[in-house]
């Protein structure tokens, strides 16, 4: 019965039963990152040398494999020496929870090691910024293209035989192109940004724009409504909900190309941070700048979808065409 | 149209008075007039002959009714006098002049009543005479007295979702006849109504459409309601759709629902019935399933009578 209750076929849950399971979805990864950093005979395949004995080459902090670890004690217990001591370790990629958690905190304060370098909060911004450039840029052009190509059969004949071969070449391809027109800084990241999110923006809005009940369309001739009026009257607020919708969607993908477009010329933003410090072996930081990325694009799906609901009050109840 | 041996029963009852109006009627101004209409749909499957040579004349402040059984044409025919599909021949005059394409001049009531779910009640209303070039201020006056004449002025600035059936039928009733329409093209605009909710928009309809100046081409499959509204009716008939008579309705005006079982309604609805689904020749067990029992001998409940 009660496992009845939990997995019923295409029917909401309790409202606390919803945000129980969501909760668990972010809990159970949490957990299972804090058994393996915490509960040692899990994984921990290394030792970190606390005294390091007679082993000429350990030095305290140091972290070892632990079959070499337990080779070079048993040398030095049969030479005679004083052996090493150490705990069991995770590899330094794989830090804990609460590193990570104080990262968060300090990645911010920590002052750059050098003169040139940027604050966390700086390489932070810059990413948002080429995202929001790029991303700007590509709806500027895409969104009006794409409601032509999904209203007129010319404009998608037009546009969309080419834009479907485009869109399988992958955008990072671009990227030594991009830095030979654009030079080194932000515009060549911006480009990439763009290439990446434009075509898919041009083929997914003209499909929505064609599932607009025709109906509407049909409906708005009867009323008198012709060539213009008919797409900026019918057509464009008609497809606008779904148009938000397949936005937030696009968003999220172009979010997933900020990293290689970062790396382009000179690296910056955030992952100009990760980059940096992952040479320096601060792997706290690295998640900790991950984890933000995530948090950054998680938040702002959630606000647009919190004003899509007040933009679009007809859209309470689902499907209000020709129903 | 077919000939006709002997005067039909409906025919034979029309009153003095009802003829006397037949006689008025036909005297008025012809409002649409449609000339050996055919359509044929290209489907991969070969061509399909929709509508063959249909003729027919509607007066001014007619209101037609166009029944025949299902897939016979009717909302095909509709649609083409809407201008929402072209003719394959013949051709369509409203007051006259060749119609081309659709118009505000046609104003037309779906079934599914495709109100633009992004626009208030008002919005709606207003849609069409933005669209002919009124200004917002005349527009919206226009559109609350269109409103308030449906009875809606308390959902005027409601969305469609919030309205129930009835109620959206009504805005796209007063969305479309804001226009100020020559004709109102109806294609089954109560089928999804339940039956109390369908009388009572007849009886809207029927007192807007004594009110104003409009021509009404309706579409049901409802004889009931035919009869109860139509002037005359137009009878399809099926595959191809052709025109297989027109009737007169001999049921007097002004209607009111105390005529359902009066000689006149019955007469009128008995001829439809038999138009429409000529006496079946087969014998009544080919409408039987065949069904074996398929309840246990010893159940609970071993027949239900
Ligand atoms: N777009 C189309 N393409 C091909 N055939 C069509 C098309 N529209 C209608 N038809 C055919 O034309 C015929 C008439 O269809 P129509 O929809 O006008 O019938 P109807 O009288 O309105 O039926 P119903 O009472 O079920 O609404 C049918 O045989 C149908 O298959
Ligand atoms: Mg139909």
């Amino acid at each position: 019965m009660a496992v009845k209750k939990w997995f019923a076929i295409r029917k909401t849950l309790q409202p606390q039963a919803r945000m129980a399971v969501s909760v668990t979805s972010f809990l159970l990864p949490l957990l299972i990152w804090s058994l393996v950093s915490y509960v040692p005979f899990l994984w921990h395949p290394k030792v970190e040398v606390v005294t390091p004995g007679d082993v000429s080459y350990f030095t305290e902090g140091m972290l070892v494999d632990r079959p070499l670890f337990e080779k070079e004690k048993q040398t030095v217990i049969e030479a005679g020496g004083v052996t090493p001591r150490g705990v069991r370790a995770n590899p330094i990629y794989l830090p804990a929870p609460h590193e990570v958690v104080t990262a968060f905190y300090t990645a911010f304060t920590t002052e750059p090691k050098r003169r040139s370098e940027k604050w966390l909060h700086e390489s932070l911004w810059e990413s948002v910024q080429v995202i929001f450039w790029g991303f700007l840029l590509s709806s500027l052009i895409g969104v009006p293209l794409g409601i032509l190509a999904g209203t007129y059969d010319f404009f998608s004949r037009l546009f969309e035989p080419f834009i479907e071969f485009f869109r399988y070449l992958p955008a990072p391809a671009f990227g030594a192109l991009a830095v030979a027109i654009l030079g080194i800084h932000h515009a060549p990241k911006i480009a990439i940004i763009f290439i990446g999110t434009f075509f898919q923006q041009v083929l997914v809005i003209a499909n929505t724009t064609r599932q607009l009940d025709p109906a509407l369309l049909e409906a708005a001739q009867t009323l008198g409504a012709k060539n213009r009026a008919l797409l900026f009257r019918v057509v464009v607020p008609g497809i606008l909900p779904e148009l938000y919708r397949d936005m937030r969607i696009l968003l999220g993908w172009a979010w997933t190309y900020l990293i290689v477009a970062e790396l382009i010329g000179s690296s910056s933003g955030i992952t100009w941070f990760i980059t940096q410090q992952a040479r320096y072996k601060n792997f706290e930081n690295v998640f900790a700048a991950i984890v933000m990325i995530g948090i950054i694009g998680l938040a702002t799906d959630m606000i647009m979808a919190w004003c899509g609901r007040r933009l679009f009050p007809w859209q309470q109840q689902a499907g209000g065409a020709g129903k | 149209m077919t000939s006709k041996p002997k005067l039909p029963d409906y025919l034979l009852m029309q009153s003095s008075t009802v003829k006397d109006r037949f006689e008025r009627l036909k005297q008025r101004p012809v409002t649409l007039e449609v000339n050996n209409l055919v359509k044929v749909f290209d489907t991969p499957q070969g061509d399909v002959t929709a509508l063959q040579a249909i003729n027919f004349t509607v007066h001014r402040r007619e209101f037609v009714c166009v029944v025949g059984a299902s897939g016979c044409g009717k909302s095909t025919l509709v649609r083409i006098l809407a201008g929402l599909e072209t003719p394959s021949a013949g051709t369509i005059r409203l007051n006259g002049a060749a119609v081309e394409g659709p118009g505000p001049d046609r104003g037309m009531v779906f079934q599914g009543y495709t109100l633009f779910p992004w626009l208030t009640v008002k919005q709606n209303v207003m849609f069409g005479l933005r669209c002919t070039g009124h200004s917002r201020y005349t527009a919206e006056q226009d559109a609350l007295q269109w409103i308030d004449l449906v009875g809606l002025n308390r959902f005027a600035d409601s969305y469609p979702h919030q309205l129930s059936g009835g109620m959206k039928q009504r805005v796209a009733i007063a969305r479309a006849l804001a226009n100020q329409p020559k004709v109102l093209l109806m294609d089954e605009p109560f089928g999804a109504l339940d039956a109390q909710t369908r009388a009572r928009m007849q009886a809207y309809l029927l007192e807007i459409w004594q009110n104003i100046d409009i021509t009404v081409v309706f579409i049901t499959h409802d004889l009931d309601e035919a009869v109860y509204l139509a002037d005359r009716i137009l009878v399809l008939k099926a595959n191809p759709g052709e025109v297989q008579e027109m009737i007169e309705v001999p049921v007097p005006h002004p209607r009111t629902p105390a005529q359902f079982l009066s000689a006149e309604f019955l007469a009128t609805k008995r001829r439809l019935e038999e138009l429409i689904h000529p006496p079946v020749t087969v014998t009544e067990d080919a409408d039987r399933l065949n069904m074996v029992r398929m309840v246990a001998v010893d159940d609970a409940v071993g027949s239900v009578f």
